[in-house]
């Protein structure tokens, strides 16, 4: 009782309504396979008064995995860079530009040596001594080699980060990698990979809650993802399942079988090959998901996928 | 005695973009644009089954997610000589329409107002008086003196501790900012709600796409989500438009006339003199021979002359770009090839290339459509503009600015929002009277090429595919970054934004928030505009158009 109000006091502070933020809690906690008792635990955690500091790099992307974060309604986005989260870097988002931004991170580093997450998505280009990609005169490689080793841990979000995604997809122009293959084997500091093009912005608010509540990252699999999003296949939490196991294929879009939401596995899908959470979680507030809007799974979280998984309408 | 700058990178723009400028006098009196990511995109494309095209070209940007998807399965059902049904025409307008709302209201909130609206001062207004004038310029909720209140205690106790986040070292304070603490703090207030707003109008995407960023419910023929067509996800849709619809209408367009009114000195720098538009929204059958917003091209701000589009007109220059060769002349002699130099602004120094309209630089984008579209007598067009001058008290010749830029992002954002009521409306019809067709069969050619041209929130967007053997022979982009922030070209004339930058006043060089006002008010997007043209690129002008 007593830590309960305390946490309201904070949350007041904060400007967070103790209803909305349990609310949340229980949606992450859900997310990440937690028993529901856990929720006041993850609301104590993001209730921390000194927020927790986050570095967020830009490389080869689209920017898609930012606007995916933008898109963050647990918490909504405001809170997590104005309550919870601490955004000491993040050039889609500062203020101040050039110079003024560049010292902002460099101070953020020393601030926290080895005490701030690192969030990074874009490949990185490694050929040409990595002249494809440059901020401030330095390129993605430099910079991921000065910041990347101080964190406590690097989060690798969506698949350009994680495997080198679409720039790396053959013939790989600029011999992008993704930032472990880039940074090779002497790097000693976590990498967590949130795969996705873009990811789902809950994997990675389930990622930074389990080390806020447990101190650790959370159990991965064998390429690098968290277990509590990445664990099944969709084909396996497909909504549409049923159907597969019926014998009931959509064999053309737009036809009667396509109205009817049948199985898309001769479209092409490649849900049974891939693993993430989209079908339980869906995207935008739990609006929907491709295989919902008709569309085969294309693999997106999968490394490589640009290139093993297509062509993306032909079956598996 | 003159002066360089160099600021890079901008932020809060898509990618990575680095502005150099020379200032004399307290003016900028030269300027160079450079992209600093390649990635190569088109390369990547060679080979591949023309309809995955969609999903590889949606990457080019997250930001202006959807458009590449949408331009390039335009291109290919017109390879394929497809006619999509109506119903996917329909969607296909609605999904774009949802992206510029999206779009626009991110950019002037997230993206553009911090180099207007000073957050620092919002701590020392009097949410009052603040609410007083919140009530008088707009009927917006949530513009009481205690939510006012609520945002001023919000902001002070993230500032109090010390951790300032993405606020970091802004250029609080500087001598160019020019709105009252009130007016900041009402801005500043609508910067938080716009957060949240700009989910939700997100959601939209979900509704018919499956998700957003990077919908996944266009197939080159038509659309797929085909269940998702029932009176639930209508009205799903319908309901948060017309949210969306009622935060342009209350807190967007009544903030940009009110912050406008103190930046009026804005409507005479960063300027331009030529506009570009493929014009967007087919109304009716094949795609692109009806546009609701239409095509054309504008030379020395002559809006009363506005002329037809032929593509064959452009070129893309390479003399200052990092690629072999020396100048787009004869498409058929050479490869083009990334080939990095280095840093010289004198010689090469961007990934982009020129492209350039009859030789000469052409800005795009909403300032460009909202002209072409004046220029033509478009009613609902001239009706809001017109509308924005006289409550300015500004003239037409302010269009021609940074200013006019801003504005006629926020003017089309409200015009596209109404024209999307009469679009669901033609939907719901369809549906009504039995036609549910969503997608049109199609055979893949041996061979073919084919073009789709659109009109993006970021301007005049083409790509170009050469089918050969049933796959992705080349493939082409020009985007709208890469005319508005592209280098000199082979006869060394600036690009748009190089032009634009040029007179503008810089209190302080080492604080240059005026530059980020000009090169902001573009909404550059890096990672679309740099693309390899090899040897297919350079035949724009070769491939046919239908």
């Amino acid at each position: 009782m007593e830590q309960g109000n305390d946490l309201s006091r904070r949350l007041d502070r904060k400007g967070v309504s103790r209803r909305d933020f349990l609310k949340f809690c229980t949606i992450v906690s859900g997310t990440m396979g937690l028993a529901p008792a856990f929720a006041p635990r993850i609301a104590e955690a993001l209730a921390n008064p000194r927020r927790p500091p986050v570095i967020y790099l830009s490389f080869a992307e689209c920017t898609g995995c930012s606007e995916a974060l933008l898109r963050s309604s647990y918490p909504w986005i405001d809170e997590l860079v104005l309550d919870i989260l601490s955004l000491e870097y993040h050039e889609t988002l500062m203020a101040g530009a050039g110079a003024q931004v560049e010292a902002a991170k460099a101070a953020a580093v020393a601030k926290y040596p080895g005490k701030f997450i690192c969030v990074v998505d874009g490949a990185i280009p490694t050929a040409d001594k990595g002249i494809y990609g440059t901020i401030g005169g330095k390129t993605f490689l430099e910079i991921a080699g000065e910041v990347v080793p101080k964190s406590l841990a690097t989060i690798c979000m969506g698949t350009c980060a994680s495997y080198g995604g679409l720039p790396a997809a053959a013939p790989n122009p600029t011999g992008a990698k993704g930032l472990k293959d880039a940074l090779g084997a002497d790097l000693k500091v976590p990498v967590v990979n949130i795969p996705g093009c873009p990811p789902n912005p809950i994997n990675l608010v389930g990622t930074v809650v389990n080390y806020l509540l447990f101190g650790k990252l959370p159990d991965l699999d064998a390429k690098g993802r968290p277990l509590f999003a990445y664990g099944k296949t969709i084909h396996d939490q497909c909504p549409r399942r049923s159907h597969f196991e019926n014998g009931e294929f959509v064999t053309e879009f737009g036809s009667k079988e396509a109205r009817m939401g049948y199985c898309l596995y001769q479209m092409g899908c490649k849900g049974p090959e891939t693993y993430n959470n989209c079908p339980t979680v869906k995207f935008n507030e739990g609006t929907s998901w491709p295989v919902q809007a008709g569309h085969p799974c294309i693999g997106c979280s999968e490394p490589n996928f640009w290139d093993a998984l297509s062509p993306f309408y032909q079956a598996l | 005695m003159a002066q360089r700058i160099i600021v890079d990178p901008i932020t809060r723009i898509e990618g990575h973009l680095r502005i150099e400028v020379e200032v004399a006098n307290g003016k900028v009196s030269n300027a160079w644009s450079s992209s600093t990511l390649f990635r190569g995109l088109e390369l990547i494309l060679q080979g591949r089954d023309p309809r995955d095209a969609w999903l590889i070209t949606q990457r080019a940007c997250g930001v202006c997610t959807y458009v590449h998807g949408l331009s390039s399965v335009r291109c290919v059902d017109d390879a394929v000589h497809v006619t999509i049904p109506e119903n996917a025409r329909l969607i296909r307008n609605l999904l774009m329409g949802v992206q510029f709302l999206h779009d626009h209201l991110v950019h002037f909130y997230h993206l553009h107002a911090l180099d207007w609206v000073d957050v620092v001062s919002a701590l020392k207004a009097d949410p009052a008086k603040a609410s007083k004038i919140a009530n008088q310029v707009s009927p917006a909720g949530n513009s009481g003196t205690s939510d006012f209140k609520a945002v001023q205690a919000r902001l002070r106790k993230f500032v109090d501790s010390g951790q300032l986040g993405i606020f970091t070292n802004g250029y609080w304070g500087h001598p160019a900012y020019k709105l009252p603490p009130e007016v900041n703090l009402i801005a500043t207030a609508h910067y938080l709600e716009a957060l949240r707003q700009q989910a939700r109008t997100a959601r939209m995407h979900a509704v018919f796409g499956g998700k957003n960023p990077h919908v996944q419910s266009l197939v080159v023929g038509g659309v797929t989500c085909a269940a998702d067509l029932n009176p639930d996800r209508i009205s799903e849709f319908l309901y948060l438009h017309k949210e969306t619809k009622a935060f342009v209408d209350n807190v967007y367009i009544p903030d940009l006339l009110a912050v406008a009114g103190f930046y009026k000195d804005w409507g005479a720098i960063g300027g331009t003199s030529n506009f570009l538009c493929y014009g967007e929204f087919p109304q009716q059958g094949k795609e692109p021979d009806s546009l609701f917003l239409p095509r054309g091209a504008i030379f020395k701000r002559e809006v009363a002359k506005v002329q037809g589009v032929d593509v064959a007109k452009i070129s893309e220059h390479v003399k200052h770009s990092w690629y072999e060769g020396d100048q787009a002349k004869n498409p058929a002699q050479g490869e083009t090839r990334p080939a990095f130099t280095k840093m010289d602004t004198n010689d090469r120094y961007s990934w982009m290339k020129a492209p350039r309209y009859n030789g000469e630089p052409m800005e795009v984008g909403p300032l460009a459509r909202v002209l072409v579209a004046y220029g033509k007598g478009h009613g609902p067009t001239k009706k809001a503009v017109d509308g924005v001058l006289k409550k300015l008290n500004i003239p037409v010749t302010a269009l021609f600015s940074t200013l006019g830029r801003t504005a006629a992002r926020a003017i089309e954002t409200q015009i596209i929002a109404d024209a999307m009521d009469g679009w669901i409306m033609e939907l719901v019809e369809n549906l009504k009277s039995g036609n549910d067709k969503t997608f049109t069969p199609y055979e893949m050619p041996e061979e073919s090429t084919g073009v789709g041209l659109n009109d993006v929130p970021r301007g005049a967007l083409g790509h170009w595919v050469e089918v050969k053997g049933k796959k992705i022979h080349n493939y082409q982009l020009v985007v709208p970054s890469t005319w508005n922030l592209g280098p000199r070209c082979g006869a060394d004339k600036p690009g748009p934004v190089e032009q634009a930058l040029i007179g503008t006043p810089i209190a302080d060089p080492k604080r240059p928030l005026e530059i980020l006002r000009t090169v902001h008010s573009f909404d550059p997007c890096i990672a679309c505009g740099v693309h390899v043209i090899d040897p297919a690129s350079n035949e724009v002008y070769k491939f046919r158009v239908s």
